[in-house]
């Protein structure tokens, strides 16, 4: 089983092959260094005039990637960490987001901007943020998380080929862990439905879909965590729950999720990024205001301390969500716990 | 010029009969920075991105009054269908937008991607003085001369950012700022259209020729407010730049032939606006679905 940052790395070797618009900017991406990831490995030795490795300057970057959007081009711009998009948010806000609509649909900017979210790796305050919540209430943006068991080539893409700007979030731990495809409607012990949509959901049952206590929507690197604690529960608590991956965020898109509620009745969202103002949220809300009867207590959201996350391994493991945190907060609706 | 000037003239009244919303800049007092240089680009191949005070670029560029007033007006002909407004225009090769400094990244990347295609485009950007306190505007800088790109800055220093006289908010040299990344300068302190329109035609010919940025510094003056009616400034002041309207230095024209454009401009102006007036308000796809 091929690592998702091998996947991710031979798709951009195809895009670039396939597509003479394509052109890739970022800080250190050259090789052989092949940026801070290594996810760009290899692209500038085949195609040294089309990956501009660039000064330390996110916050034109992301303007000049737009440019080149305007003109026809398909830039893909990687931010070495995620942390990094707050300098390009005036461009984001106030340009990116904006072209299309404000110019009565004259133009399109077509680019994607590659960028790893996540702590657990120690790197401490500005280097381990899951800041993709900062883009939930830009309108006109698409936000596209990754996790080990998308389909990651299809993924980019998608986003390479939309006529969108779209944000596809990337995850730190997730490039070293194999790309975990279903294998005959299977990862693992557990069931898997994929949406047919440009960015799928993936719906993971212990059951097979007959039966389910607890519904858990989670994304990106939360996504291992969320399958540990269901897992556990399985074995530890006989309690069968399902857990929905979203890899589309932005626009938010929530028929995977009510459709395994229908199974459930009782909700909890996971999410690395700190809990005010996140996804489980907008989650909430959206789901109370379309499915209120049919649940059969609060959404448990699950998510960071709102604080910063240390370097110290302990602290930080502390401040971000945990195993253990998940599988209480389904007890709690378990009636297991109060 | 003259069309530039009395259509930003007749914004202003327009806004003071009520008709307009909103707010706008108008241009009134640096016409021949657009007019001068504009007449060197080829709008079929170059691009302009402007700023906040961008009728006078856009009408220079595209000669499209009809729409930049529907745009202004809130009219459905607007070039942006109403949802742009004043300073957020768009139509073929030219861009403009609201925020100060943003622009300059962008008509960078316009400039690579035109620099990839090889169309020999020349990507024109808009700054003010007051543009030179973003930091964007250095970051875009350093990448345009890095990569070698077609980018021509034009810095209209008109002494103020708002109601912020300069010497409050910028240290130190303009052109030099260009200059520390290697790009080459001009200075130019003339309201003289043909002066501007002589130094513009050697600079783009330069980008053309080597495909370098080029960054052209232009001392100018805005006799109107920033946006309407927010004007501290010394009258006495305001007056003795008058004695350097574009409009009237180095006037070379007969008085028959002057008066004979102006009696064009002021028809075409009032055809304009009583067209824009009769245009349909833009409405949402809701309201006329």
């Amino acid at each position: 089983m091929k690592r998702c940052v091998q996947v991710l790395n031979e798709t951009l070797h195809e895009l670039f092959v396939e597509r003479d618009d394509v052109v890739l900017l970022g800080e250190d991406v050259l090789d052989p260094y092949g940026g801070a990831f290594k996810v760009t490995q290899g692209l500038s030795d085949a195609h040294p005039d089309r990956v501009y490795t660039t000064p330390i300057s996110e916050a034109s970057l992301f303007g000049v990637a737009a440019g080149m959007a305007l003109r026809g081009q398909r830039p893909i711009l990687e931010i070495m960490f995620g942390d990094f998009i707050a300098l390009g948010m005036d461009q984001i806000v106030n340009g990116i987001a904006k072209f299309r609509e404000m110019y009565d649909d004259q133009v399109t900017v077509p680019l994607v901007v590659r960028t790893p979210m996540g702590g657990r790796r120690g790197y401490g305050p500005t280097h381990s943020q899951s800041l993709e919540k900062l883009l939930l209430g830009v309108p006109n943006v698409v936000v596209v998380a990754a996790s080990e068991c998308h389909d990651l080539r299809g993924l980019l893409t998608n986003a390479v080929e939309d006529e969108r700007p779209v944000f596809l979030i990337e995850n730190k731990l997730m490039y070293g862990r194999p790309n975990r495809r279903p294998d005959d409607g299977h990862v693992g012990e557990l069931a898997v439905r994929e949406t047919g949509t440009r960015y799928p959901a993936l719906t993971f049952s212990g059951t097979d879909f007959s039966e389910g206590s607890v519904t858990v929507v989670t994304y990106g690197g939360m996504l291992p965590v969320a399958l540990e604690a269901v897992t556990e529960l399985i074995i530890e608590h006989e309690i069968f729950c399902e857990v929905v991956a979203l890899s589309q965020l932005v626009p938010m898109e929530l028929e995977p999720v009510f459709e395994s509620l229908a199974r459930t009745g009782a909700l909890v969202t996971a999410e690395e990024g700190t809990l005010t103002g996140g996804f489980g949220a907008e989650i909430a809300a959206r789901v109370q205001e379309a499915v209120w009867s049919d649940l059969r207590g609060p959404v448990q959201r699950v998510a960071a301390r709102d604080g910063i996350i240390p370097s110290a391994r302990p602290l930080e493991d502390e401040m971000l969500p945990s195993v253990a945190d998940v599988i209480e907060a389904i007890l709690v609706l378990e009636g297991v716990r109060s | 010029m003259f069309f530039i000037r009395r259509f930003e003239e007749s914004l202003l009244d327009l806004f003071s009969q009520g008709k307009l919303v909103g707010t706008t800049h108008t241009y009134i007092g640096q016409e021949a920075n657009g007019v001068g240089i504009v007449d060197h680009l080829d709008p079929e191949v170059d691009t302009i991105f402007s700023n906040h005070r961008c009728h006078g670029h856009y009408l220079a560029f595209t000669d499209d009054a009809y729409g930049l007033l529907c745009e202004v007006m809130g009219r459905a002909d607007g070039v942006c269908g109403g949802k742009g407004g004043s300073q957020h225009l768009c139509k073929g090769n030219f861009y403009s937008n609201g925020v100060l400094g943003s622009i300059v990244p962008v008509a960078t990347g316009i400039a690579l991607a035109e620099k990839r295609k090889g169309t020999g485009a020349v990507s024109t950007v808009f700054l003010g003085d007051g543009t030179l306190g973003e930091g964007v505007t250095y970051e875009s800088l350093n990448l345009a001369s890095l990569w070698r790109l077609p980018v021509l800055f034009v810095v209209e220093n008109n002494h103020y950012a708002q109601s912020t006289p300069v010497e409050l908010e910028l240290a130190g040299s303009i052109p030099a700022r260009a200059a520390a990344f290697g790009i080459e300068t001009h200075e130019l302190a003339t309201t003289d259209v043909e002066e501007i329109h002589q130094a513009a035609g050697r600079v783009v010919a330069r980008i053309r020729d080597t495909g370098e940025p080029f960054f052209l510094v232009l001392d100018t003056y805005r006799f109107s407010p920033h946006s309407k009616g927010d004007d501290n400034r010394d009258p006495a002041e305001i007056e003795e730049r008058r004695e350097r309207d574009p409009l009237k230095v180095g006037e070379r024209l007969e008085e028959g032939e002057r008066r004979a454009i102006e009696e064009r401009c002021e028809a075409r102006l009032a055809a304009t606006i009583a067209a824009a007036e009769d245009a349909p308000a833009a409405i949402s796809e809701s309201e006329a679905a």
